[in-house]
């Protein structure tokens, strides 16, 4: 295809070079001229305009699709031609076609060769595609930032001016290196055209490009000193950029800015602004450039920041703007939040920020909603520093919790949460839960946990406490987080036992409302938990409250109903499993009914149910007499605070992301002998599985229980109580766990119920001669009930389940061996040391406990199947002991991950002492980067262990030392050991680092 | 800094682009798509800032066309509005009375007039008159190059 005229005939070959044609007659002739005729008349491509005619024509999508496909393969053939002359037609056409979402990258190069061109229209629209078309390809970046070098250099400015723009919307690293140069020139041209767009481009060189910004320094003196407002509003931007950088720079400007201070210097051209009078050329509606305004309040915002001095020299021009600044229209509005912004960041005078603060409460009643929702906004990044100021707001923004825009509702509802407190709690929770039954379900999560956390912090009294988490719980539905649902369990726990029984009765009267049980799974959860747990005080305890009681069998009528509901989930049958296994216990007539029911899951298509119902079963029959104890009441738990992964939250209205802590209390001993309370040992192990954050908690409570045995019968029971399993609920993955856990519990009782007299904790090798005693098995807690749901829930609890009474019981002499320290320290416990605690993290010190042969097939079988999923295990590798004195014993194990090194400190304590506030510092070279987990404990106790965790990552090949400084107080004296360990094995530097 | 700016009509067909950010490709329809959806489906009387992302939102209707642009945490979001009215101002001066029309066959004009108002992302010139000067010379400076008589199929038409 050729445009209309040829340039040069005579190169032409002679079959098409018509001039020289030897056939030269009138019909050849004539032909020529038609020819020629029909060239110029129908000559060139379609024209843009009547491409997009063409287009928009299209009725259908498909008759647009080939409309545009024609036109794409015309121009790709006019580009394999190299046609030149309607290069830029085509390109037009082509961003066009881009912009309808067609693919147009075959154009990438020929806006390269158009922005090559000599003339203007044809680098007005190669740069046009450039910034249109390119991405951050290497190759073609190469190419055109030597267009742009080229450019740059040209004398025309608009054709600077081209090309400065297009470096400030695509330039890469690698373009910002290579021109950083050029641009710094230009900010130094006498043309305020080119000077303005230069400027800018240094900010956005600065942006891609950190380091370059000692090269613009110098340049950026005189910006501020200039009349010109482009060159003004260029020079604060690039100059805010800088100082929001790097506290050198800002601390450089603050210094020395050319002739003047920059504060005084913007606080000047800011009055000139203001007093000025009417300048029509930068006039908005009566203000005057508040487009320049703003940057500056911005700029005087950093300068002012913690700095008293330069704070001290703007209060006057803040109050000034403050004031008097026209409010009618948005432009005002603008300048006035650009001011309370300012005001609110930096040292301002109290008076000044009263002023700021009533800004913001005429902009909540303002009937524009920009406004109200700037309003809100800033209230929430100001609220912390002056919460009285903003608590007067606080009916206008419960008001603002309705509006129908939800980004309005989602700021006043963050804000709301800040404003809750101990005298407001009330009024606050109940407008929340009014906004929580309506909210969309984006919000009912967010909402619930930040309700919960307040009544945590704040609540008046317990029943009132309880009657919000009730009240939570049916509003927010099914959106409830799973750590909603188990702080409600640990209140209801820890709550007296009046408070018990009216909120048992309060769920029972919830789960009577239809639906609740599908659309409410948290709610059920809790219920059921709460009235096996509290059955007894629900159906024939005191009834201070005067509610009405439900019969037996409408309980379990309501049970049945749960527990063959399709729309019920796994979890909540779990619990409502458990919930019916106890009331088995606290019933007095339906216990046939219970029992027939939970038999009936013993062929369950779920395994985690069948498996319960099989072993619930077995409660009912040979082992009967052990159902009681082992489905005692579970003992109060400590409260801990609920801690939220609310990733949207950008308000900060929650304060910690740390996994969850709870403490079991130690379930003192239950029988005649006189309770003795075991040692238990928290085992508390952060593990990070593949990358993900899963926490799991272990708790493995090893308490004994010395039982109505006779004087010389011992009981030794060993509570292996919950390895709970606690993970954020975020994850999804670690599905392998909490079946093999619940394996455990199957396991345990296999062994007891098949092998008694090998099971019986406490019998030796030579187990004979023991009396009767019985042996607990106090499985307080299992843990990991959740095969289906990704969050585990450590409430899921099977309270006291005591397997014991065997009739193999010990003789007290027989009973009590010499070994490991460890267990002595249990058995000491047993011997009437409440106090013991022992801290155990790696099977290797769990398996100091198995090593008498003292419980040894019990806990032989447990541990390795705890250990394969719970426990993060060190035990091979070499282990390096750093410190061995005075009975003290710390060890390292370290163990080679992905990206780290994980040590592993195990500190046992085998003196006669107690050290308290133990604490151990590590220190490594510089090539290293050490992360300390949080240790097991502080206080080591006669055979106590503490273990912690620590990573570290290599950053270069040195070899890995470190130097550990182990405090702690013994008898009231502070004591200090300090000591270097090397001999780690080779931790090559991690990829992360390559 | 604004990181991008679009222009879309009311029944959703993307009229203006303007990318300050690098961005794939096929992000950038993905955004464009989910952000048309977004606003198309609010209420005119709801506000005209949305959270998205780690950005914030700001548009505002003009006659059938959205301005919709994308600003940092730290922005001005009430200036965002003024920037947009701004631009409106002056494709309302440089095009007499501007339609939806207009931008959609001049957009190449559009986009020229959008750069000499921002660059980078951030404003460089606040005064109108010094905006539609730049334009003007510009258009002169083409208008010079092309011959009259060439200047139909020249120019791009």
């Amino acid at each position: 295809m050729y445009p209309y005229y040829e340039q040069d005939w005579s190169v032409l070959p002679p079959e098409n070079n018509r001039r020289f044609n030897p056939a030269f007659n009138m019909a050849t002739i004539r032909q020529a001229f038609t020819e020629a005729v029909e060239r110029v008349r129908m000559p060139t491509p379609t024209r843009l305009r009547d491409l997009i005619r063409q287009i928009r024509a299209a009725r259908t999508a498909a008759e647009e699709r080939a409309v545009v496909n024609k036109e794409c393969a015309y121009i790709r053939s006019t580009f394999r031609e190299e046609d030149s002359v309607w290069r830029c037609r085509n390109i037009a056409k082509l961003l066009y076609i881009h912009m309808l979402g067609y693919p147009a990258h075959f154009g990438q190069l020929e806006c390269l060769k158009l922005t090559a061109s000599t003339r203007f229209t044809d680098k007005r629209i190669g740069y046009l595609g450039a910034m249109l078309l390119l991405d951050e390809r290497q190759d073609v970046h190469l190419l055109i930032t030597n267009c742009l070098k080229n450019d740059l250099n040209s004398s025309t400015q608009f054709v600077v001016g081209l090309a400065l723009c297009t470096l400030g919307a695509i330039a890469s690293p690698e373009m910002a290196r290579d021109l950083a140069s050029e641009v710094e020139r230009l900010m130094k041209s006498p043309n305020t055209y080119i000077r303005k767009k230069a400027t800018l481009c240094a900010f956005r060189v600065i942006r891609r490009v950190p380091e370059l910004m000692e090269i613009f320094l110098p340049a950026t003196r005189s910006l501020l000193s200039e009349k010109n407002h482009g060159i003004l509003i260029t020079g604060v931007t690039l100059i805010t950029e800088m100082c929001e950088n790097s506290s050198d720079t800002l601390m450089h400007f603050k210094k020395d800015s050319g002739n003047r201070e920059i504060v005084p210097n913007l606080v000047r051209i800011l009055k000139n602004l203001i007093l000025g009078g009417y300048s029509p050329e930068h006039d908005v509606s009566g203000v005057s450039d508040p487009f320049l305004q703003v940057k500056i309040l911005r700029l005087l915002r950093i300068l002012g920041h913690n700095d008293p001095d330069a704070s001290e020299a703007m209060n006057d021009i803040l109050a000034q703007v403050a004031t008097n600044t026209e409010t009618s229209k948005n432009v005002g509005n603008t300048i006035l939040y650009e001011t309370v912004l300012s005001i609110m960041d930096i040292r301002s005078e109290g008076g000044l920020r009263v002023l700021a603060v009533n800004i913001l409460g005429r902009f909540l009643l303002n009937s524009d909603k920009n406004i109200r929702y700037v309003a809100l906004n800033t209230l929430l990044r100001t609220v912390h520093a002056d919460t009285s100021a903003v608590q007067r707001h606080r009916t206008t923004i419960l008001e603002c919790l309705k509006d129908p825009d939800v980004s309005i509702r989602r700021r006043a509802m963050e804000l709301s949460f800040a404003l809750i407190n101990a005298q407001n709690i009330r009024t606050m929770t109940k407008e929340l839960l009014l906004f929580l039954e309506k909210a969309d379900a984006e919000f009912k999560a967010q909402c619930s946990s930040g309700m919960i956390l307040a009544a945590e912090r704040y609540s008046p009294t317990t029943r009132w406490h309880l009657d919000t988490q009730l009240s939570v719980l049916i509003a927010a539905g099914n959106y409830v987080r799973d750590d909603v649902v188990s702080s409600t369990i640990q209140l209801v726990s820890s709550s007296p036992v009046p408070e018990q029984t009216y909120i048992t009765n309060r769920f029972w009267e919830s789960l009577q409302v239809a639906n609740h049980c599908e659309d409410k799974q948290p709610l059920l959860q809790v219920a059921v938990w709460a009235i096996g747990e509290y059955g007894d005080l629900f159906m024939y305890g005191a009834n201070e409250d005067e509610f009405e009681r439900p019969t037996e069998s409408d309980l379990i009528a309501v049970y049945h109903k749960f527990l063959t509901s399709a729309q019920v989930s796994t979890t909540s049958k779990q619990y409502a499993l458990v919930s019916l296994a106890k009331l088995s216990t606290r019933l007095q007539q339906c216990v046939e009914e219970i029992q027939a029911l939970i038999t009936s899951f013993g062929s369950h298509l779920n395994v985690d149910l069948q498996q319960r119902g099989v072993e619930f079963t077995q409660l009912f029959g040979h082992y009967k007499h052990l159902r009681p104890p082992l489905l005692e009441k579970m003992p109060a738990m400590q409260i801990s605070r609920i801690s939220s992964q609310n990733g949207e939250s950008g308000g900060g209205s929650f304060d910690d992301n740390s996994p969850d802590v709870i403490e079991n209390g130690v379930e003192g001993g239950g029988g005649g002998g006189g309770g003795v309370g075991g040692g238990h040992s928290l085992i508390e192990s952060n593990m990070n599985t593949l990358g993900d954050n899963t926490n799991i908690l272990l708790d493995l409570l090893g308490s004994t229980d010395l039982s109505a045995g006779g004087a010389g019968d011992l009981v030794a029971a060993t509570d292996l109580s919950n390895a709970v399993h606690k993970k954020n609920s975020r994850n999804a993955n670690d599905v392998a766990a909490p079946v093999s856990n619940n394996q455990d519990l199957l396991d345990l009782l296999d062994l007891d119920l098949s092998t008694p007299t090998s099971t019986t904790t406490g019998a030796p090798a030579g187990g004979g001669g023991v009396g009767g005693g019985g042996i607990g098995i106090g499985i307080l807690a299992l843990a990991g009930d959740n095969n289906q749901s990704s969050a585990a829930n450590m409430n899921n609890m099977l309270g006291g389940l005591d397997l014991g009474g065997f009739g193999s019981g010990l003789d007290g002499s027989a009973s009590i061996p010499t070994n490991g320290n460890d267990l002595a320290s249990m058995l000491g416990g047993l011997g009437g040391v409440p106090a013991a605690s022992a801290a155990l993290t790696t099977p290797a010190a769990a398996g100091n406990l198995i090593d008498g042969g003292h419980a040894g097939s019990l806990l032989g079988d447990l541990n390795p199947t705890a250990a394969s999923n719970n426990i993060v295990v060190p035990p091979q590798g070499p282990r390096l002991t750093a410190l061995d004195r005075d009975g003290l014993l710390v060890q390292l194990v370290s163990v080679r991950g992905n990206d780290c090194m994980r040590i592993y400190m195990t500190t046992t304590n085998s003196s006669a002492n107690t050290l308290e506030q133990y604490l151990l510092k590590a220190a490594v070279q510089r090539s290293f980067q050490l992360q300390m987990l949080t240790p097991s404990g502080s206080v080591l106790p006669p055979g106590g262990v503490i273990t912690q965790e620590m990573r570290v990552v290599a950053t270069s090949n040195a070899t890995l030392r470190m130097r550990l400084r182990i405090q702690y107080v013994l008898d009231g004296q502070q004591q200090v050991e300090q000591t270097e360990v090397s001999g780690f094995p080779e931790q090559q530097p991690s990829a992360a680092e390559e | 800094m604004m990181l991008f700016m679009l222009l879309f009509s009311r029944q959703g067909k993307l009229r203006l682009q303007k990318w300050y950010m690098a961005y794939p490709d096929k992000v950038k329809k993905k955004i464009t798509r989910e952000l048309v959806t977004t606003i198309l489906a609010r209420k005119p009387k709801m506000c005209s800032f949305l959270e998205w992302k780690d950005c914030k939102i700001v548009y505002k209707r003009y006659a059938s066309l959205y301005f919709c642009c994308a600003i940092e945490q730290n922005d001005n979001e009430l200036l965002t509005l003024e920037i947009i009215h701004r631009y409106v101002e002056l494709l309302d001066k440089y095009f007499g009375s501007v339609c939806e029309l207009d931008i959609i066959f001049n957009f190449e004009k559009a986009y020229f007039i959008l750069d000499e108002l921002l660059i980078g992302g951030e404003i460089q010139e606040t005064s109108k008159k010094n905006v539609l000067k730049a334009i003007a010379s510009q258009d002169l400076l083409q208008e010079d190059e092309t011959p009259q008589s060439f200047f139909d199929d020249h120019g791009l038409g």
